[in-house]
């Protein structure tokens, strides 16, 4: 019920962990959801130069937060915000109908990560 | 992908592999053997004696008389047929119709009719359960009404394993004089189950879960139980359950029921022992687990686990890619994350509700596999917790 692409992406997930020093940082869900996701930006010149994740979630989860930090990682920022959750999804070979609900968490928390980057760039 | 790999499967509580056995018994009705029980001729004279045979066969193996047997096309029908059959048959007598008993944790089987029964009027009673899954018998007596019609409560419960107190439940179904309906579709070849023994009036059992083929179940009604049917046709199964018998269903249940009433005395021991064993090793292997249902009043396979810091699905299709089929009971839709009505029952708490899985052995699991899901389950529980977001660390 999967494609393939997902149960590869989450089977062997890249850029999984924490950046100690990230420039900001973005969480979305909560243990009642049973979806945590938090991402980590590391900013050099507006680029993302590092996204990292750490998710506790369903294979959905998982699979769309280490491909929202593949595709967000070396973009600028402003190309960033511009990836939506269908090119999250079509990155991923499709996703089932019925398990689309947890698909736009990754790409929120990537959004407060860049918020908490430039609240903190302001502070 | 898989076809290199040795599966080893686990989910014996969803359904079972056909014994080779039961597949032999069956498959001359298929077609030399196809005759129609109801015609006068001698195919059909040979569907008859087949199902008489088969009717046989499943009395015998509950301690029944073969004229209370019942044959459906599964335990979701027979647990439909007992409760919306008894309530039709009272629904002329005012002061018996209104009102049903059951528990908070039965099959959607008996959950879903009850709510469509509330739907048109009727009231239902949900008796809880305490944190191992045990009915709370005090409850369920005073919960008794002056126009209760029926009690259905489970025999074992197809997620946790728990055991209900069956005897008891009967006991007071009969001094207030209610009909008492269990569901023994995971129970029956896993622990004895014995209608007379348990008093029960009703009960459900279906054959994909004991090695018999798909599309065929049993509902046993004690003699003087008063039901009407639900669907319409002609007169077979004594105007309860009408439509041509599914002959060669019907042979391989009656075969599945003689066959694991024959092996009570083995194999619920072997899968004891490894569910036993499985418990002690991922208990020593892994942190914050917990075992959810009771510790003895269990099925004999069932095991299931609560992994906190990791969720089951993702969990269950790590297993899945190492050839290792368990099941998990929460479910991720695109509205919510369906929680187990089970879970939530005996009171787990949110962070334990979504990392919980469930391992269902069978008879022909063998200890060498249990090697191989401790060590899997290790690695995939340790990966899980090494990418979450909310690990203790």
């Amino acid at each position: 019920m999967y494609s393939r692409k997902v149960i590869e992406e989450f089977t062997d997930p890249k850029n999984v962990g924490v950046i100690e020093d990230a420039d900001g940082v973005g969480e979305t869900g909560s243990t009642v959801d049973g979806d945590i996701i938090t991402i980590y930006i590391k900013v050099k010149d507006e680029v993302l130069e590092d996204v990292r994740f750490k998710t506790f979630g369903c294979v959905v989860a998982i699979s769309t937060s280490t491909m929202v930090t593949q595709l967000a990682k070396g973009k600028k920022i402003d190309e960033a915000l511009k990836i939506t959750n269908k090119d999250v999804i079509d990155a991923l070979g499709g996703l089932p109908e019925d398990k689309r609900r947890c698909s736009g968490f990754a790409l929120a928390a990537l959004h407060k990560a860049i918020e908490d980057y430039k609240e903190r760039g302001t502070a | 992908m898989m076809s290199t790999m040795k599966r080893i499967y686990m989910d014996h509580s969803a359904t079972t592999e056909v014994d080779p056995l039961v597949l032999d018994s069956m498959l001359p009705y298929f077609t030399e053997k196809f005759g129609n029980a109801s015609s006068l001729h001698s195919f059909g004279q040979e569907a008859i004696e087949a199902l008489s045979a088969a009717r046989q066969q499943v009395a015998d193996s509950i301690g029944a008389k073969a004229n209370e047997i019942i044959f459906t096309s599964g335990g979701t029908e027979s647990d439909n047929l007992a409760i919306r059959g008894v309530l039709a048959k009272k629904k002329n007598d005012t002061s018996r119709s209104q009102h049903i008993i059951t528990s908070m944790i039965e099959h959607p089987a008996v959950l879903s009719t009850c709510s469509f029964l509330e739907s048109i009027g009727y009231e239902v009673t949900y008796v809880p359960v305490d944190s191992e899954g045990v009915l709370d018998l005090d409850k369920l007596e005073r919960s008794v009404r002056d126009d209760t019609s029926i009690i259905s409560i489970m025999h074992a419960n197809n997620e946790i394993g728990t055991i209900q107190p069956v005897k008891d439940i009967a006991r007071i179904a009969r001094d207030k004089d209610v009909y008492f309906h269990t569901d023994a579709v995971q129970s029956f070849g896993k622990i004895p189950v014995d209608v007379n023994e348990m008093g029960v009036d009703m009960l459900s059992i279906s054959s994909h879960k004991i090695h018999g083929p798909k599309g065929a179940g049993v509902l046993y009604v004690r003699e003087g139980t008063e039901l009407e049917p639900f669907i319409f046709g002609g007169g077979h199964e004594q105007g309860l359950r009408p439509g041509t018998e599914n002959i060669p269903g019907i042979v391989g249940l009656g075969k599945a029921m003689s066959l694991a009433k024959e092996r009570l005395g083995h194999d619920p021991e072997h899968m004891l022992r490894l569910r036993d064993s499985l418990i002690d090793r991922i208990f020593d292997s892994l942190d914050d687990v917990r075992l959810n249902g009771h510790p003895t009043q269990r099925l004999p396979n069932n095991v299931n686990l609560s992994f906190r810091y990791v969720e089951g699905e993702s969990l269950l299709m790590l297993l899945d890619v190492k050839g290792i089929a368990i099941s998990t009971a929460s479910a991720c839709s695109s509205i919510s994350k369906k929680e187990s009505h089970v879970l939530s029952s005996i009171g787990l708490n949110a962070d334990y509700i979504h990392g919980t899985i469930r391992i269902s052995l069978g008879k022909d699991n063998t200890i060498e596999e249990t090697d191989h899901v401790v060590q899997s389950l290790q690695e995939s529980v340790g990966k899980l917790r090494e990418m979450s977001a909310i690990s203790k660390s």
